[in-house]
Formats: structure tokens, sequence, C-alpha cells
């Protein structure tokens, strides 16, 4: 086993409130044949352990990018990280050669993907994948890694974990097969979990299962949590901050409630009024007019200008201030934000 | 708040058997119920693969007729007493009868001595021949579709030199340049042979290979394995290869038999296993020479048939692995 030299303090326990990751002004972009596109404009935010932190966005808005660049498992070439620096507890991934920044996944920053059937390997049983983990990072042998297994398949929630472990990932349900991704993302106890969009392929039922799982082991291991979705139902409960991205960049940031209470920017408004709501039935649902901008060719001035309600003529020459400070931990990047703004929005 | 894991509704489709959620509590005991029908299954993956096999008749049959083979090989003389080079001219080309079971051959050769002798020669050229062209190219086939780039520019452009060599014209010039005379040990002989048919036969395995591995890569797992800290050796071990290696299996098992085509072939130019070697492929060709197939048609047959079921058994036997290996297709 090579000596590894990670710094001393990332053994060390971690304390709720400490910042486990800072990202500051990242940057990624895709060189492809048809051009450069800017899949991340200088995106910054920081997350703390017992912390749970949503990303909030569109199709291509570039949640996920951001996280497979905070994992290092870009696909290099085309996507390569241009600037800024991804601190975790103090040190910076990006400039970490590729065999230490490998030690620090899995056992410290884990992920979970979105559709768990194609997440997982389908020639092998659950439990001997789980297991594989233990076996590989901390050295078990084969029955104490498939103890682990059963054990972490227990925690998670899947009846008859003695008997399922033997099971192919074929044979669950989408449920089950997430929570198997579960216990494999948390085997080494990691101390910072991403979840990319965990819950899209479920039915709204097992959604809700699966977020309540995610919080409860997120609570009980007081482990940083960084959610990406879509999907603005499933944050309400469990995150307590959230950060909107359009088009590869940081548009809002708040506490969840601030959120939904006043969104700030005109971009993260349309995102709230296009819920359905049940006592809005029978009216249309309002929506988001047009598409999200192609990055190969952002729109001058704010990205968001074409599809904004409330854009003026500058917006379409100026790219709007990248933080406007709102409050405590409240900003938005917008032209037009101020506290408390209405932008129009009937009561 | 009712536990959500254990409500909500649900209709239980009989249909869905194998998805048996338990997601509620109605369906854990099913869960339970399926769990215990493979409680009894044993632990790793290479015993999952045999439990799957062994119940399986075709496995037993395959794999009984490949022991006779190989023991065939092994000691050829606890099938026949018969010499496979005593000759009598004065007794060529009788029909099969109790005296010579499979009949004689131009030289008046028992053919069932010389088709039980031949069965050595054609089995260490098929299962060599195999074993190189599958190891080789199942490696060049992974490094080039795992690392791509330049990796895989060298190293597919370089098969396609030796995928665009006729195999005969390249056996005929490679085995002409290294001649074997009478006293070259058997091994070398048959060495030769396997070398350069395994030196002109490996890009088939490797495009199989890279093909797989490039249809493989992009598949979530993948990804996910480098997410929770897999290095590269574990992902292409764990991750890839199984996933990707029921083609090669399938392609390799029909190609033993044309591997010991090939040797039949060389031999029958007088440049492969050349007699007083024996082998299928020699009697093959001896037999396909002109007029015989209608006068003495057994010299043909009975070699031929052993050749047809040694490929039929490993063809067979790749099939049940290739299924063993994919959980999917039990």
């Amino acid at each position: 086993m090579a000596q590894t030299k990670h710094p001393a303090r990332w053994s060390e326990p971690v304390e709720v409130g400490d910042v486990l990751l800072r990202v500051e002004g990242l940057k990624v972009e895709f060189r492809m044949r048809e051009g450069v596109a800017r899949a991340i404009n200088g995106v910054s935010f920081d997350l703390a352990a017992g912390q749970s932190l949503a990303i909030l966005g569109e199709s291509g808005s570039g949640k996920s990018v951001t996280a497979q660049a905070i994992m290092g498992i870009l696909d290099s070439p085309p996507g390569f990280v241009t600037a800024g620096r991804v601190l975790y507890r103090g040190v910076d991934l990006l400039t970490l050669p590729e065999r230490e920044r490998r030690k620090v996944r899995g056992a410290h920053i884990a992920m979970i993907f979105q559709d768990a059937l194609s997440a997982l390997n389908p020639v092998f049983p659950v439990g001997w994948q789980i297991a594989e983990m233990m076996r590989v990072h901390r050295g078990l042998n084969r029955s104490d890694a498939q103890e682990q297994a059963i054990r972490l398949m227990e925690r998670v929630r899947i009846p008859a974990a003695r008997q399922r472990a033997r099971a192919y990932p074929h044979q669950f349900s989408g449920g089950m097969r997430q929570r198997v991704m579960i216990a494999m993302a948390i085997a080494l106890d990691p101390v910072v979990l991403i979840a990319d969009e965990p819950t899209t392929a479920l039915d709204v039922t097992v959604q809700a299962q699966i977020m309540r799982l995610l919080q409860e082991l997120q609570e009980e291991r007081q482990m940083g949590l960084i959610l990406i979705t879509h999907d603005l139902g499933v944050v309400a409960d469990v995150a307590d901050r959230i950060i909107v991205m359009y088009a590869g960049g940081l548009v809002e940031e708040a506490d969840v409630l601030d959120l939904y209470d006043r969104p700030a920017h005109p971009y993260s408004r349309g995102l709230l009024d296009s819920i359905p709501r049940l006592d809005q039935k029978g009216s249309d649902l309002p929506a988001i007019g047009g598409l999200p901008p192609n990055l190969l060719r952002l729109p001058t001035g704010c990205a968001f200008h074409p599809r904004c309600p409330v854009a003026q003529a500058r917006c379409r020459v100026d790219p709007p201030p990248p933080r406007v400070e709102l409050g405590p931990g409240r900003a938005a990047a917008c032209h037009f934000v101020v506290p408390d703004a209405d932008f129009g929005r009937s009561a | 708040m009712t536990d959500p894991i254990h409500s909500g509704p649900e209709t239980m489709m009989g249909a869905v058997a194998n998805d048996i959620a338990g997601e509620a509590v109605e369906r854990q005991e099913e869960a339970a119920a399926e769990a215990s029908a493979v409680l009894d299954k044993p632990h790793s993956l290479g015993s999952d693969a045999w439990w799957q096999m062994r119940r399986r008749p075709m496995f037993w049959f395959s794999a009984g007729l490949i022991a006779l083979f190989i023991l065939m090989a092994v000691w050829p003389s606890l099938f026949t007493n018969g010499d496979p080079r005593y000759c009598d001219l004065t007794q060529a080309r009788h029909k099969p009868s109790w005296e010579h079971w499979f009949g004689t051959d131009i030289q008046g050769c028992d053919v069932y001595a010389r088709t039980i002798h031949g069965a050595r020669s054609s089995i260490l050229v098929g299962v060599f021949c195999t074993a190189g062209v599958t190891v080789i190219g199942s490696i060049v086939g992974l490094l080039a579709g795992y690392f791509g780039r330049w990796l895989d520019v060298v190293l597919s452009r370089v098969g396609e030199i030796f995928f665009a060599i006729p195999t005969l014209l390249g056996g005929i010039v490679i085995l002409y340049s290294f001649p074997s005379r009478p006293g070259t040990p058997y091994a070398i002989v048959v060495g030769k042979v396997v070398i350069a048919i395994t030196l002109l036969q490996w890009p088939t395995i490797a495009r199989i290979m890279r093909a797989s591995v490039l249809q493989v890569m992009p598949h979530e797992y993948v990804t996910a394995a480098r997410g929770l800290g897999a290095r590269p050796g574990r992902i292409i071990v764990s991750h890839i290869l199984p996933n990707a290696v029921a083609g090669v299996i399938a392609v390799a098992t029909i190609n033993l038999g044309v591997y010991i085509a090939l040797e039949a072939t060389l031999s029958f130019l007088g440049i492969g296993l050349q007699p007083p070697a024996i082998s299928w492929g020699i009697a093959i060709s001896e037999a396909s020479k002109m007029g015989f197939l209608t006068s003495a048609p057994h010299m043909l047959l009975f070699p031929s048939l052993f050749l047809s079921l040694t490929v039929l058994a490993f063809i067979m036997l790749g099939e049940v692995v290739r299924d063993a290996l994919d959980p999917r297709l039990r």
C-alpha cells in the first residue's frame, strides 16, 4: 500500500459546520468539433458538514457537470476544467495527482447516480458489488466484506437483505436498486455525498422514500449532501440551501425557505411558478417560454434574457453582476434584483 | 405520518414475479419466498456460474465429449491396440469391417487407429490456437477500446495489417521460412503451426473485443465505479471484461474448428504437420484427393465426424459458459 499523502486533518473527525467543500470560480468547457461549449462559467459555493445543498437547474444547466468536476470523473477530452479550485477540507482536489484523487473518491466524496439500473454492474450480485468496495478499499476478506454489505443493505432498508445480497441488479425494482446504489455510496463512510438526480427514474411514492432515506443517512452521519435535481418538489423537505443554475452560471443562492418565499431571480421565479398546484386546477400552468440556450453560442449579456419576462435593453448587452448580495447567505445574478423583488408578480 | 416505506398503494402483478421489490409489507413475504429459492446458492461469482452450468444437460454432454477427446489425445492406446503406422498395401481402401472398424486408407493403414491417434495433433492445434488467439486478441482489444486515442489507432492499424494477409498465404510464408525437417521434435512442429495461425488470426478477436468494450464503456456503472474510487485495472477486470466477454467466447469456440481445418489445409499443402505425423487434418486432406470420395468415402467420413464432434462440443461448451456468465439470461 502506497503511503498516502493526504493531510492529517482529513482523518480527523468532522465537526458540524466545518466547511467540507469549497468550490471557487469553477469553469468547465467541452472542446468539441463544433466548437467550445462553456458548460460551467464560474460557479462558487460552500458545503458544510451536516448541510444539504441542492443544485437546481434544467438539463444542460451544468449541474451534473459540476458534480463530475468535483469528483474528477469528467470525460476528458472533451471536458476540461479551465479555471477555479475545488477545495476539500482545505486541499485543492484539482491539483492532486490522479492517484491521490482516486483515494478521495468513494472514501471521502461519494456519488449516487441517476439510473441505478445502469449504474450497477449487471453481471455481479449486488452484495458482491457492495462488498467489493470494502475488499478493495478496506482490505477486508470475502466473508467479512459480505457481512458488512448485508449490514449496509439492512441499513438502507432492503428487506431480506441476507438473501437479496445474492440477487442481481435486474432482479430488483427501481427503488430497491437505488437503495443498493446508496448502500454502495455510503460503504466507505464518505464525508461528502453527491446525489445526481437520485430519484428522477423512480415513481413518485418511491421518490419520497428515497429522499427520506438520504436525509436520514445524512443526519445520522453528519455528511455534507449535494443534491442535484431539476425537481423543486423533491428538494423542499431535504435541502437546507439551494443554488439555482442556468446555462452554466449560478443565478441564485439562498436558504431553501427564502427561495420558495421570495425568489430573487426571474428564472427561479419561473421555476417555482411552473410547479403544478392543486389550487390552480383548471388554469393554464405557467411555463418558462423558449428553450435553454445552446452552450456553443450563449446569448450576449445575460444568458437568460431571451426567456426573461422582465428583460430590458441592457440585459442583451451587459452581463449581470455575478453576485448581488441580498443579505446573509443570499445572492443572485441579475441586473434588476432587489430584496423582496416582485417582478410584477400578482399575489 | 405513516412510514412511507410501508405504505402506498401497491398493485401486485403476477407477471412481474421477477420484480419483487418488497417496498410494501405484502411484497416482503414474496421477496423472502423468492430469496429463499436462491438461499442455497453458493457464494462467489465462479461458483455461481458453476451452479448455473451444472444444471444444464448441454454442459454435461459437451464436457463429456471434450473429456473423451482429451483422453484420446493423451492416451490413444486406451482406445486402440492398432498401430497407426502399420500399413499393409495389400489391404488398401477396404470398407469398414470387424477387423478394421473404420476401414483402411489408400496405404492400407487402419483408419480407426489413425483417427484415434490423430486426435492429439488436431486438439493440440485447435486448443492452443484458440487460447493464443483469444488471449492476445482480448488483451489488444481491451487496451485499444479502453485507452483509445493513439493506442487504439496504433493497435487497430497493426491488427488491420495482419487482418489483410490471407491466412493461408501468410501461413505458407511463415512455415516455409521456418521449415521442419524429419528430425524436428513433435512439439516444435505443432508449435510452429500454432504460432503461425495465432499470429494471423488474433485481429478477429481483437476487433470483436474492442467493439464490445466500446459498447460497455459508456454504461453508467463504469462511471459509477470511477466515482467510487476504482482503479483502471479494477474497472477493466470487474466491469468491462465480464460484460464484454460474451461475443468473444462465442466466436472463439466456433473458430476452434476453423483452426483445426486450417491446420489440415496447411498439412495438405505439405507445410503444416507432415507425415509421419498423424492428424485429422492430414487424414481429411488425403481422403479428399481425386476419386477417393466415391471409391472410399469412409476415409473422409470418420476423421471428419470426429472433427465435427470436437468443434460441436466446444461450441456447446462455449454457449453454456457464456450463458452462465450472464445473469440476465438465467
